[in-house]
């Protein structure tokens, strides 16, 4: 704590992008559920966070948007530190995309408004403005000529795109994507992942809690595996996937990638 | 002879039919009708009464409940937001509140409003002020409760949203939480509404003029005035039903409709 308390005002505007996690510590009551978290995610990486339910993958990624006050630790992220206590939360939010398991789109608004009341209410920019930018990234996302249905007129899958395209009309330097396809059906599921891989092609900063194993191999710069509020290993997709050295990764992988075993978390 | 279970149960409904039936023409029989029509029913000669209990009576109980809803609406969504406040100090203030106003008759309100402030800041307040505020602080402890159990229908995961996008919390209330849980409490917010008709009466505790009647004080005037019995006040209570039964139907479709979609 001291560190964040002795560092300059200044420091809340350090300019450097993507993220970085230092000495990160987060408890619910008695339970540590977060145990001293280093992680860093260099602008324009791809880094997929795995490991089982309750490891604290999602904690982890609400305390990079501060949806969680860690109680211990520094979080840096797109230029602001963000547990500084200075820091306008608001602002470094604006980098900040993030994409929830349950979408959360706002169902009193259709595809293009959803994308369109943040732009307008907190960057200010023009209806017509956040018209266009909205409409450029539901085509982006493929649901161009959906845009004016409501989310209950939508499928899981085009849900949680349409969810994507509101994250990317706040310009963010930084995606978070929290198990984005866990609560899809099947058949949608590949829409959004053919989404993400996009993004990632074209170099946004993208940290991804997800299962899915197949994307990770393929998109991630780096895997990182976490378990117990730790991480236990990270590397190369290839490293920590296919060579994995610690036999929590091993035991946790031959659950996940067992085509038999079915995972209820 | 033993009966199946859909048998005894038809068998039950007619007795209780006939037990029914007995009870209302014993009650016909027993009645004086001609004293009833008399006093009750006396339609002759309450023709006094109009065009006035529509222009003044109805007229001002729906002024009356408009305004004490507006007052009752702005200081419920108030007490609403307090009460879910992370700051104790706003969510104290709150329950007390509500629980002070939901615990005492509105009637009492009426006459601290009507008596007790103005002769203790020696203001004098005319009628239509204490009635707004009256029934607006009464109907405010109502509201809150409502509202906040609106508000708190709303899913965790829309204000995480709104905030993930860089919403401020009273934007993420305003734009995103508040018009939603606006749709679920759309039904109960009628309800409250159709009470307020009925407290706009309780009025008739602080001296009125005539042009400051509502339904009940018009009805009472005639009958000190018209010689038809409590026939004046059938006919106020026929036009509160007037204004109650269709905001009851209104009620049950906003509850039909946010029940088809979550719009
Ligand atoms: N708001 C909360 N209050 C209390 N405990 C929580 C809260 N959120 C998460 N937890 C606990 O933290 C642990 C990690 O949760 P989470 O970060 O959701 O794990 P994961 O996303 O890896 O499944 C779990 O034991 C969970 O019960
Ligand atoms: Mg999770």
């Amino acid at each position: 704590m001291n560190d964040v308390v002795n560092s300059s005002p200044k420091a809340a505007h350090v300019q450097a992008a993507g993220v970085s996690l230092t000495g990160l510590r987060k408890s619910y009551g008695s339970n540590e559920v977060l145990k001293g978290i280093n992680l860093d995610v260099a602008p324009g990486e791809v880094v997929c966070l795995i490991g089982p339910s309750g490891s604290g993958k999602s904690t982890l990624l609400r305390c990079v948007n501060l949806l969680e006050q860690p109680n211990e630790g520094t979080v840096h992220v797109g230029g602001f530190e963000a547990t500084h206590p200075d820091v306008d939360i608001d602002r470094m939010r604006r980098k900040v995309g993030m994409v929830f398991q349950q979408f959360n789109l706002f169902p009193h608004l259709n595809a293009l408004q959803n994308c369109t009341v943040a732009q307008t209410k907190v960057l200010k920019r023009s209806q017509a403005e956040a018209d266009k930018v909205a409409q450029a990234n539901l085509d982006r996302v493929g649901l161009g000529h959906l845009a004016d249905r409501y989310p209950d007129q939508l499928s899981g899958g085009q849900q949680q795109r349409v969810a994507i395209a509101r994250a990317l009309s706040m310009d963010p330097e930084l995606m978070l994507f929290d198990e984005p396809t866990s609560a899809l059906d099947p058949e949608t599921v590949g829409d959004v992942l053919s989404v993400m891989r996009n993004l990632a092609k074209e170099g946004m900063t993208m940290l991804v809690v997800t299962h899915e194993m197949g994307f990770a191999r393929e998109v991630a710069d780096r895997v990182v595996f976490m378990d117990g509020g730790v991480v236990v290993e990270e590397g190369s997709a290839e490293q920590v996937i296919s060579a994995p050295t610690q036999d929590r990764t091993k035991e946790f992988l031959r659950r996940v990638l067992d085509p038999t075993h079915i995972d209820l978390s | 002879m033993a009966m199946t279970a859909t048998q005894r149960a038809r068998v039950s409904l007619n007795v209780q039919a006939g037990i029914f039936i007995v009870a209302v023409a014993a009650l016909i029989l027993a009645t004086d009708w001609e004293t009833i029509g008399a006093s009750v029913f006396n339609f002759g000669k309450i023709g006094p009464m109009f065009p006035d209990i529509f222009l003044v009576g109805l007229t001002n109980t729906l002024v009356y409940t408009f305004l004490g809803f507006i007052v009752g609406l702005s200081g419920g969504l108030l007490l609403a937001l307090m009460k879910l406040s992370s700051f104790p100090l706003y969510r104290w203030i709150a329950t007390g509140y509500i629980e002070f106003f939901r615990g005492i008759p509105a009637l009492l309100v009426f006459i601290a409003f009507g008596y007790g402030v103005p002769l203790a800041f020696g203001v004098s307040w005319n009628v239509t002020v204490v009635v707004m505020v009256s029934l607006g602080m009464v109907a405010a402890a109502y509201i809150a409760e409502t509202l906040r159990a609106g508000l708190q229908a709303v899913p965790k995961g829309q204000l995480e949203a709104a905030r993930s996008l860089g919403m401020p919390q009273w934007r993420a209330m305003v734009t995103i939480i508040i018009p939603q849980a606006f749709k679920i409490v759309l039904p109960p917010l009628t309800n409250e509404v159709i009470l307020l008709t009925k407290d706009s009466s309780l009025i008739y505790v602080l001296g009125l003029t005539a042009s400051q009647y509502e339904l009940t004080k018009f009805g009472r005037d005639g009958i000190s005035s018209l010689g038809a019995g409590l026939t004046p006040l059938l006919v106020a209570g026929a036009l509160y039903l007037v204004i109650t039964i269709p905001l009851s139907l209104l009620a049950r479709k906003f509850e039909s409709r946010s029940a088809r979609t979550k719009r």
